[in-house]
C-alpha cells in the first residue's frame, strides 16, 4: 500500500467519521428528544411542545431542542461536595461515547465510486465503502463497546453518592448484563444464516425484501423473525428505557443520573437517544436490509443516477428507513407499561434466553438441512 | 418459599403470557390516535382531532355567563358614577379591598358622590357581595374579563376612571319609583333596552316569567 492510498484512506475515514456523527447521528438524537415528546402528546392526545421559534419560523416547535441544549447550557453546574470528582464528572461521557463508538460499524450507503462520481453504473475501480470501520468481528465490536455503556449507568450512580441514584446504578448494570447475554444469542441465528460476522457483508446479503428461493437473499426479519423479537426486545432493554426503565424507574427512584443537571444531564439524555439511533441503525443493517429497498428500486435508481447522487439517494432513504425504526421505538414506548424488577428479570433470564438459545438451535437445524 | 409469601398462580392462556398479542393491540391504539391527531394537525383540522387542548394566549375559553369577572361600575343617563358612596360595598366586603372617599356632588343634583373608589384586585376574593349589596346598581361584575398580570402591585389597584371605562347605562331606575311601583312599572310600555347597555347575559331567548308571587 502506497502512501498515497493511505492518505486517501485516512482522509476518507475522517470525513465519514465526521459526516455520521454531524449529519446523521447528532441531528437525529437531538430531534429524537423533541419528537419524542411531541409524538407521546399525539399519541395522548395532547399538543406537545409546539412554541419554540427562531423568528417567525416555527415550523411545529422543532428547535426545541435548541432551547433545551441552551437552558442546559446555562444551568448549574452542580457537583454534590460528598460525590467523587472525577467519576461524577466522566460517568456521563462514558455513557454517550460507547452509542458513538457503535455506529462505527453501521453500513449506511451503497459504496461511493471516487473518480467516477458522475458515472451511471460503472464498476468502480476505488470504490469507497460507505462505512466507517470495516471490521471482520463487526458484531462482537458492537456487543463489546455497547457492554461499556453500563459503566457510565453504573459509575454515575456510585459517584453521587446517593442511595437512589446507587440503586439506579445497581439496577442498571444488572438489567443490561441479563440482556446482553440474550441479545448476543440472538444475532447468533443471523451469523449461522449469513455465515458472517461483518455488517457490511450481512447487509449486502439481503438484497430482496422478501426471496422465496433464497431465504438469504431475504430481509433478515423474514429468515430470523424470533431472532428480530428477541434482539429488539434487549435492545430497548439495552437502553433503558419504557417498559424496561427500571434502572431510571422516574416515578419511584428517579434512577442514577438523579444527582446531575444542566449539561451533564444533558449528557445522559442524548447519550439514551443516540443508543435508539445505533440500535435501530444496527437493527436495520442486521434485519431491514441495511440500505437495499429491493432490487427494482435499487437496480432503477443505480442504472439511471450518477454515481454520487445514487449514494446520496441511497443513503437518504436508508435515514428515512433508520428514523422510522427510531419512531416505533418511541411507539413502543408510550405504548406499554413498565415491568417490575423481578418480572423483568424473570422475562430475561426464564423466557428471552431459552427461547433465543431454541432459535440457534433450530436455525442451525435449518441452516444445515438446507444445505443437504 | 419464605415464610408468609403467597404465590398466586395467575391464570392466562399462551398467547396472554407471551404478551405479544396484547402488545400489538396496544400499540395498535396508541398508533392509531397518533395517525388521527398527528395528520388533523397537519392538514388544519385540528378541531376535527381527540386533541382538547385551549392554546391560551391565542385562545381563550369562554366563561359562563354568570363569571365573575373585573368590576365595573355602571353610568346614569347623564354619564356619571351611578355610585352615591352609601358604603354598603366596603363595609360588606370580607376583603377590604374596595376604598370610597365620598364628596358632595359640585351641581347639587345629587346628595353624595365617590370622590375616590379604588378596588385593589389583589386583594379581592372575587366573592361578589359588594354587586349583591349595591342598592344603585352601580357595581357590578360582569365584565367576563379576570383579573390581568401586572408588573407591580400598585398596578393592580383599579382606580374610578378605569372602573367607569367599563362601565354602561344600567336599565335601573336611579333612585327606585317610590310607591305604588307595582302600578307604576305596569303603566309604562316596558321596552327592551339596547344591546350595549345589556351585560353580557345568558343567551338570548324567551325571558322567563316572573313566579315570584308577594303574599300581601
Amino acid at each position: 500500500m502506497g502512501y498515497g492510498t493511505l492518505l486517501f484512506s485516512i482522509l476518507a475515514g475522517l470525513a465519514k467519521v465526521l459526516f455520521m456523527i454531524l449529519a446523521f447521528l447528532m441531528p437525529v438524537a437531538s430531534i429524537l428528544t423533541w419528537l419524542e415528546r411531541r409524538q407521546s402528546s399525539m399519541m395522548q392526545d395532547r399538543l406537545g411542545p409546539n412554541r419554540a421559534n427562531i423568528g417567525p419560523f416555527k415550523m411545529w416547535g422543532i428547535t426545541h431542542f435548541l432551547a433545551d441544549a441552551l437552558k442546559f447550557m446555562f444551568k448549574e453546574d452542580f457537583v454534590p461536595p460528598m460525590a467523587h470528582k472525577f467519576l461524577f464528572m466522566w460517568a456521563p461521557v462514558m455513557a454517550m461515547a460507547p452509542a458513538l463508538i457503535v455506529a462505527a460499524i453501521v453500513p449506511f450507503g451503497p459504496p461511493l465510486c471516487w473518480g467516477q462520481l458522475f458515472e451511471t453504473g460503472a464498476t468502480c475501480n476505488q470504490p469507497v465503502p460507505l462505512q466507517i470501520a470495516h471490521l471482520d468481528i463487526g458484531m462482537l465490536f458492537y456487543f463489546a463497546i455497547a457492554s461499556l455503556s453500563v459503566y457510565g449507568a453504573t459509575l454515575a450512580g456510585w459517584a453521587s453518592h446517593n442511595k437512589w441514584a446507587m440503586m439506579g446504578g445497581l439496577r442498571a448494570s444488572s438489567q443490561m448484563m441479563s440482556y446482553e447475554v440474550t441479545m448476543g444469542m440472538a444475532v447468533l441465528g443471523s451469523f449461522l444464516v449469513y455465515g458472517s460476522l461483518e455488517p457490511g457483508a450481512i447487509g449486502d446479503f439481503q438484497t430482496h425484501i422478501l426471496n422465496f428461493d433464497n431465504y438469504r437473499s431475504s430481509w433478515g426479519i423474514f429468515s430470523q423473525p424470533v431472532g428480530f423479537l428477541l434482539f429488539l426486545t434487549a435492545a430497548i432493554a439495552e437502553t433503558k428505557r419504557t417498559p424496561f426503565d427500571i434502572p431510571e424507574g422516574e416515578p419511584e427512584i428517579i434512577g442514577y443520573f438523579v444527582e446531575y443537571s444542566g449539561l451533564r444531564f444533558g449528557l445522559f439524555f442524548l447519550g439514551e437517544f443516540l443508543e435508539i439511533v445505533t440500535s435501530s441503525a444496527i437493527m436495520i443493517t442486521l434485519f431491514f436490509g441495511g440500505w437495499h429497498w429491493g432490487p427494482y428500486i435499487d437496480g432503477f435508481l443505480m442504472s439511471h443516477l450518477p454515481n454520487v447522487a445514487f449514494v446520496v439517494v441511497m443513503f437518504t432513504l436508508w435515514a428515512i428507513k433508520v428514523f422510522m425504526f427510531c419512531a416505533f421505538q418511541l411507539l413502543i414506548r408510550w405504548s406499554l407499561p413498565r415491568f417490575r424488577s423481578d418480572q423483568l428479570m424473570q422475562l430475561g433470564w426464564q423466557r428471552l434466553l431459552p427461547l433465543s438459545i431454541a432459535n440457534v438451535v433450530a436455525t442451525a437445524i435449518i441452516v444445515l438441512w438446507a444445505q443437504m | 418459599m419464605a415464610v408468609g409469601v403467597k404465590v398466586v398462580t395467575r391464570p392466562g392462556s399462551l398467547s396472554q403470557q407471551m404478551y405479544l398479542p396484547a402488545i400489538a393491540e396496544g400499540m395498535g391504539v396508541t398508533f392509531k390516535h397518533f395517525v388521527k391527531n398527528f395528520f388533523g394537525n397537519l392538514v388544519g383540522l385540528r378541531k376535527k382531532t381527540d386533541i382538547q387542548t385551549i392554546e391560551y394566549p391565542e385562545e381563550t375559553k369562554k366563561y359562563p355567563a354568570r363569571h365573575r369577572g373585573l368590576h365595573r361600575l355602571m353610568l346614569r343617563d347623564d354619564g356619571q358614577t351611578r355610585c352615591v358612596a352609601c358604603m354598603m360595598c366596603p363595609t360588606v366586603c370580607p376583603a377590604h379591598c374596595i376604598t370610597i372617599v365620598p364628596e358632595e356632588a359640585p351641581d347639587g343634583s345629587i346628595e353624595k358622590r365617590p370622590k375616590i373608589f379604588e378596588i385593589d384586585e389583589l386583594r379581592c376574593v372575587v366573592c361578589g357581595l359588594c354587586a349583591e349589596a349595591c342598592p344603585c346598581d352601580a357595581i357590578r361584575m360582569d365584565t367576563l374579563e379576570h383579573a390581568k398580570p401586572v408588573y407591580k402591585r400598585a398596578d393592580a389597584i383599579l382606580d374610578r376612571e378605569e372602573l367607569l371605562s367599563r362601565g354602561a347605562k344600567s336599565v335601573a331606575v336611579q333612585g327606585g319609583v317610590g310607591a305604588f311601583w307595582r302600578e307604576k312599572v305596569a303603566a309604562v310600555p316596558q321596552t327592551q333596552p339596547d344591546a350595549a347597555v345589556l351585560p353580557a347575559g345568558p343567551p338570548a331567548g324567551p325571558t322567563p316569567v316572573a313566579t315570584f308571587q308577594r303574599k300581601d
